[in-house]
């Protein structure tokens, strides 16, 4: 009787979020209110969680409780610490969630809000969360070992290094896309320049105040930087209504994108307990505030979806990245339905703190789902906008003109409404003077997060604080990114410098530091660049090659996965790994090589380089390009665009092929089916303590 | 115990637990293995731990996601 109750209240779950999606779908014309979308999607979960997981968790990989773990075998009181299962999710959710999940539905709700909405669901509980877990498993039954360690390990050297090599290089467009996000938010915005670039002597004052003053006092030191936080905030108003402060502070873009690779290349040489920690750790508190502080202001509000569930852009006419629903949507949302990077985190600090087996579960499976509830959030936060509005934030000035008059014209043709006069009373609420083609997707996320809190707390006034609250958080989670991801990028380069020349690779000899960090600097320097003068708006080209990137390296992750569980002699279990690989080359390689040959010159890079090339033969000028030289430019970004989608697409194909021999392999029998893990040794302490 | 030492335990409970969770250095953990484990070896001092901790966290990939 019990069971059959536990059947069929699960039944009943299922066919709740099933019923919910099936009549968003269906469903034309009326708005829908975002509590359907939260139901359905947390229903989902729930189902995947129990189900799904499962066979990972017992058919797979059969997680044992009795078994020792890394922690427990290698315990240094270092870096393998057997720690409760809350705190490495704590820790492993903090690791994982960063922009990513915030930026990419909000660019993809373009396409509407239901093409996102069952990505991000479906794709969770069949790729992302199933690639952390797998990934996470492995390395815990290998003593901790790293993605790039075991691609070579269980693939072979070659997998080995495309892995390693991938990294760096998305590395380097990950960050060139956040920082020109933070540069598209903060540009001609003396507010937010002030607050955001005051969070960077914040950082050194709790560097300092724990070392000097209270040394090793983290709290401490973190709770007075939040207060300072909100100092900042007010500091920034006061400027920007300050006649003779504001022109100072308003910089433009380019300048601003200068100002970025300077604190890039600080960060990587200064000490680390000076600016990267503090950051770290306060970047860490508000990302779980502000995660909280979003689901609250979406069940309290329970605003309806403006935003049509399929909107006209599915066919890749879209202003905010050009390319149709399939496959551009599966590449825009990365993080939040499958991100390769949590391969890196997952195989990186978190397996050497699980404490049992079977925690892995909980913390592989259910952090990412819980990060897929955030996507789903600032979807549902991007889409509380009016479309007209929405599209008037991310749209480029190529599509909709510089004036909101045009803005409105230019909606309207798309069959959407946007009032000149509310764009204009909406720009000067939140505290701008230009809120037209902010493109990127962090300003519109802003004005939806200022429009659910205002709701809450403080009414319209509050809107312009709330609004550079919101633009504040996002740009510190950016740039700790960034800062982070530059100084483990130069270690990394650091790393092959050694094979060229031994001292390059010394970490701790200035002239190499100075130099590797330079390099690493200027390489994702030139793509920020690249994007901030880029006529059409530098997210339509930068955006989809960090997805590609990103779904590269969950292809490598899925590869590692599907081959260790090949090699355990599970192959019956492999579609686990294999339905989200396939899916993930087809998505990568049709996204991949449209980017590269398309005619249509607003989506492919070759054919935009032959439009260019056109036009300067002609004598004429591109549109918003003033010299020739600029035009030669764009030319030349253009081709290293379409070679840098050309490698990550070839590396694809090599890793591919490298495991699927392994796999014809041991399935045909010509190689025995040897698992590379530690074996069984029991637990030294009783379970349960 | 008294009610005001047994806040202030719990206090300090959480303060570890929110410590760990945005990975800062937890020098006890690494003082009372060592005392159990190595009590012969050399222990760090609680700067240089701290010191070799940061260094070693913000050098490899693993730690920040996007």
């Amino acid at each position: 009787m019990r069971r059959f109750l536990s059947v069929l209240s699960w039944v009943l779950v299922a066919a709740l979020g099933a019923g919910i999606f099936g009549w968003i779908a269906l469903n034309r014309g009326e708005r829908v209110n975002a509590a359907w979308l939260v139901v359905a999607a947390v229903c989902f979960y729930v189902v995947a969680y129990r189900f799904y997981s499962r066979i990972i968790a017992a058919n797979i990989f059969a997680l044992d409780a009795n078994r020792m773990t890394p922690s427990e075998r290698l315990n240094d009181g270092r870096d393998f610490v057997p720690t409760n299962r809350w705190v490495v999710f704590g820790h492993h959710f903090a690791a994982i969630a960063g922009p990513g999940p915030l930026v990419g539905p909000t660019l993809a709700a373009q396409f509407g809000f239901l093409p996102g909405a069952i990505w991000i669901v479906v794709g969770v509980a069949l790729g992302g969360a199933v690639q952390d877990f797998v990934i996470l498993a492995s390395s815990v039954r290998r003593n901790g070992k790293s993605l790039g360690q075991m691609a070579k390990e269980e693939i072979g050297p070659v997998a080995g290094m495309v892995a390693l090599v991938a990294i760096l290089g998305i590395m380097v467009v990950l960050i060139a896309v956040l920082a020109l996000i933070v540069v598209n938010a903060l540009g001609e915005s003396p507010w937010g320049v002030v607050t955001v670039g005051l969070t960077i002597p914040i950082a050194l004052l709790m560097g300092g105040y724990m070392r000097w003053i209270r040394p090793h006092q983290v709290l401490e030191a973190t709770v007075m930087g939040l207060l300072l936080l909100v100092v900042a905030l007010y500091v920034g108003r006061w400027v920007a209504e300050n006649p003779a402060l504001a022109p100072t502070f308003t910089l433009s873009r380019t300048t601003l994108a200068w100002c970025i690779m300077v604190y890039g290349f600080l960060a990587s040489v200064l000490p680390v307990w000076l600016l990267l920690a503090p950051r770290d750790y306060l970047s860490a508190f508000v990302k779980i505030g502000v995660v909280a502080a979003l689901a609250l202001g979406v069940l309290i509000v329970l605003p309806p979806l403006e935003m049509p569930a399929v909107s006209r852009f599915v066919d890749g006419t879209g202003p905010v990245f050009a390319g149709k629903v399939f496959p551009f949507c599966f590449i825009t949302i990365a993080c939040g339905a499958i991100s390769g990077f949590h391969a890196l985190i997952s195989s990186g600090t978190t397996p050497k703190l699980l404490m049992r087996e079977p925690d892995a579960r909980f913390i592989g499976y259910g952090a990412m789902l819980t990060e897929s509830m955030v996507a789903t959030l600032a979807l549902i936060a991007a889409c509380v906008l009016t479309p007209g509005t929405y599209f008037a934030i991310n749209a480029p000035p190529s599509a909709i003109g510089t004036t909101v008059e045009s803005a409105a014209l230019a909606v309207a043709n798309w069959g959407f409404v946007l009032d000149p006069a509310e764009f204009t009373a909406l720009t000067a609420s939140v505290g701008e003077t230009k809120l037209l083609s902010r493109t990127g997707g962090a300003p519109s996320l802003a004005v939806g997060m200022a429009h659910l809190f205002s709701n809450v707390l403080g009414g319209t006034t509050a809107m312009a604080l709330w609004y550079h609250f919101a633009i504040m958080f996002e740009a510190l989670f950016i740039l700790t990114t960034l800062d982070a991801g530059t100084r483990v990028g130069r270690f990394m380069l650091q790393d092959l410098l050694r094979h060229i020349s031994e001292p390059l690779g010394r970490v701790a000899w200035y002239p190499a530091v100075v130099l590797s960090s330079a390099m690493f600097v200027s390489a994702w320097g030139y793509f920020l660049y690249q994007g901030v003068v880029d006529p059409l708006g530098g997210i339509n080209s930068l955006w989809p090659l960090f997805g590609i990137a990103n779904q590269l390296l969950a292809v490598v992750a899925l590869c590692v996965g599907t081959t260790v569980i090949v090699k355990m002699g599970k192959a019956r279990f492999a579609f686990i790994t294999i339905i989200p690989l396939v899916w993930l080359c087809i998505v990568t390689m049709t996204a991949g090589y449209m980017k590269i040959f398309s005619p249509d010159p607003k989506l492919g890079f070759l054919s935009h380089a032959r439009l260019v090339q056109d036009q300067i033969n002609a004598g004429t000028l591109p549109a918003n390009v003033k010299t020739m030289a600029e035009a030669g430019r764009l030319l030349v970004n253009d081709r290293v665009d379409a070679a840098v989608a050309g490698f990550f697409m070839i590396s694809v194909v090599i890793v591919i092929a490298a495991s699927a021999s392994e796999w014809l392999a041991v399935i045909l029998g010509r190689k025995p089916a040897i698992s590379t893990e530690i074996p069984f040794e029991p637990r030294a302490v009783a379970v349960g303590d | 115990m008294n009610w005001s030492s047994s806040i202030l335990a719990r206090i300090a409970r959480a303060t570890r637990t929110l410590n760990r969770i945005i990975g800062a250095p937890d020098y006890d953990t690494y003082l009372s293995h060592a005392r159990t484990c190595h009590p012969d070896a050399a222990l760090m001092t609680r700067d240089e731990f701290v010191r070799q901790r940061l260094e070693d966290r913000y050098s490899r990939p693993g730690a920040r996601c996007c």
